[in-house]
């Protein structure tokens, strides 16, 4: 299978892409490739241009900005996965990344560019979602900042716009934070068949605050709020748990496919809900 | 477009298309067919090449891509008749039945073990997680990388390659 043919754009600076995305009818970008090149094999994507932001300098880092950690559109999943500041301030990304398709694709795709497909059942965005994270989109109109929670619009739609690029994601520190899921392989290989990112934060056991995402069961990752609802004032109990986890996927149309009936997977969001919490809360 | 890729220590290069992948160049452009193309989707890891050190599928990477990277493929791995100790266990353990998804076995295998050479069975498991074989054969697959493993590391790789529960 080969992709259409297109025009290859090897961009020397940020603004330099940004301008022939911004003057494209039809571009596409690309970094890992490991969304966008499958999509274009099946000609499911047809774009005239692709603009490869891969060798850009300076968007390959992590870096401690003080009250949050700064990902660059570049950072490869394997890197996100093994770096000692996510796995400390944003566990959850962390164990996503780590249990992300393969070592082949963790090589080579980006956390960003994870993201910015928005796969209905990719491990990222339940991460980024549960963390609250803020994604900074650039484009030649200006930066903007968009809040996970209003990230994700619907299957493989994103808040950016055409002539956007989702430049780095920016995650709070503070609180703790697991992610859990079941894949379609067994065990954690493979996108999730259902996948549950927790957030708490709180002393002595006690749960002032907690946000619970949800991955692979609906349209979208979503918000659990009526599962988190169940925790926050709490002291983490198991009966607190069972109970966010019941509230998994209130409020949702939860979806069926060949890994999974409707049924099976509303059980494995109250599950992984469960297990998520289960970790962050020992 | 111009490119310019290292391919097992040797310098190629030439005009390519853009939506040319990777793989098709190494086989097509280069002869080296060693690399093989599977699923072509993305899933079955029988494309596996290393670029620059990590191991990445070549079916789902434009050549132009790979412009200005070093690349090592089957091809390269072998020291004249000397097979790689991957290869050696491959062939000591029967890690093959069709030998089909092969080369990206080796390729991931030789990847896993550059970073631990004393993996345990589920290291190996999970470090070939991202190559399927369609006759099944894994159980002599791990073996395989456990027989070349214990020769990396100087040691009996006859021994080492015995008692992985099935």
């Amino acid at each position: 299978m080969y992709p259409a043919n297109f025009e290859y754009v090897v961009p020397s600076s940020l603004h330099e892409a940004l301008t022939v995305l911004s003057e494209s009818e039809n571009a596409k970008v690309l970094s890992g490739g490991m969304s966008l090149i499958p999509l274009m094999k099946m000609r499911l994507v047809r774009p005239t241009t692709v603009v490869d932001i891969s060798r850009l300098p300076g968007l390959d880092t992590i870096t401690d900005e003080g009250d949050h950690i700064a990902i660059g559109a570049l950072v490869k999943h394997a890197e996100t996965g093994s770096n000692a500041l996510i796995r400390e301030y944003a566990t959850a990304l962390a164990q996503a990344a780590g249990v992300t398709a393969d070592i082949q694709v963790r090589n080579q795709g980006t956390t960003c560019g994870s993201i910015a497909h928005a796969d209905l059942a990719a491990d990222q965005p339940a991460a980024v979602l549960a963390l609250g994270a803020v994604m900074v989109a650039d484009s030649v109109r200006g930066q903007r900042q968009i809040p996970a929670a209003d990230f994700f619009v619907d299957t493989l739609t994103s808040a950016l716009a055409d002539d956007e690029i989702l430049v780095g994601i920016d995650i709070p520190k503070g609180g703790r934070s697991a992610y859990a899921k079941l894949g379609r392989r067994g065990g954690d290989s493979d996108y999730p068949i259902a996948g549950a990112a927790v957030w708490i934060q709180g002393t002595d056991g006690s749960v002032a605050d907690a946000r619970i995402a949800v991955t692979g069961v609906s349209s979208k990752p979503y918000l659990a709020s009526a599962a988190a609802e169940a925790v926050i004032g709490g002291n983490g109990s198991s009966d607190a748990i069972a109970t966010a986890a019941s509230h998994a996927t209130d409020d949702v149309v939860v979806l069926e496919d060949l890994y999974g009936s409707v049924e099976y997977r509303e059980h494995l969001a109250g599950v992984y809900v469960k297990r998520a919490l289960e970790d962050v809360l020992a | 477009m111009e490119i310019s890729i290292s391919v097992n220590g040797t310098q190629t290069g030439g005009d390519v298309a853009p939506r040319t992948l990777l793989v098709h160049y190494l086989r097509d452009n280069l002869g080296l067919t060693g690399t093989h193309v599977g699923c072509d989707t993305g899933y079955c890891g029988a494309c596996t090449v290393i670029v620059d050190g990590r191991t990445v599928k070549s079916c789902t990477m434009l050549a132009v891509q790979a412009d200005g990277r070093s690349i090592e493929t089957i091809e390269g791995v072998a020291v004249g008749d000397e097979l790689h100790p991957v290869q050696e266990g491959f062939w000591e353990c029967h890690g093959l039945q069709c030998g089909f998804c092969t080369p990206g076995m080796i390729m991931s295998s030789i990847a896993l073990l550059d970073n631990n050479n004393d993996p345990s069975e589920a290291e190996v498991r999970h470090g070939i997680e991202g190559n399927l074989c369609r006759c099944t054969g894994y159980h002599n697959i791990v073996r395989s990388v456990q027989y070349a493993g214990a020769k990396m590391r100087g040691e009996d790789p006859q021994g080492a390659s015995q008692g992985v529960s099935s």
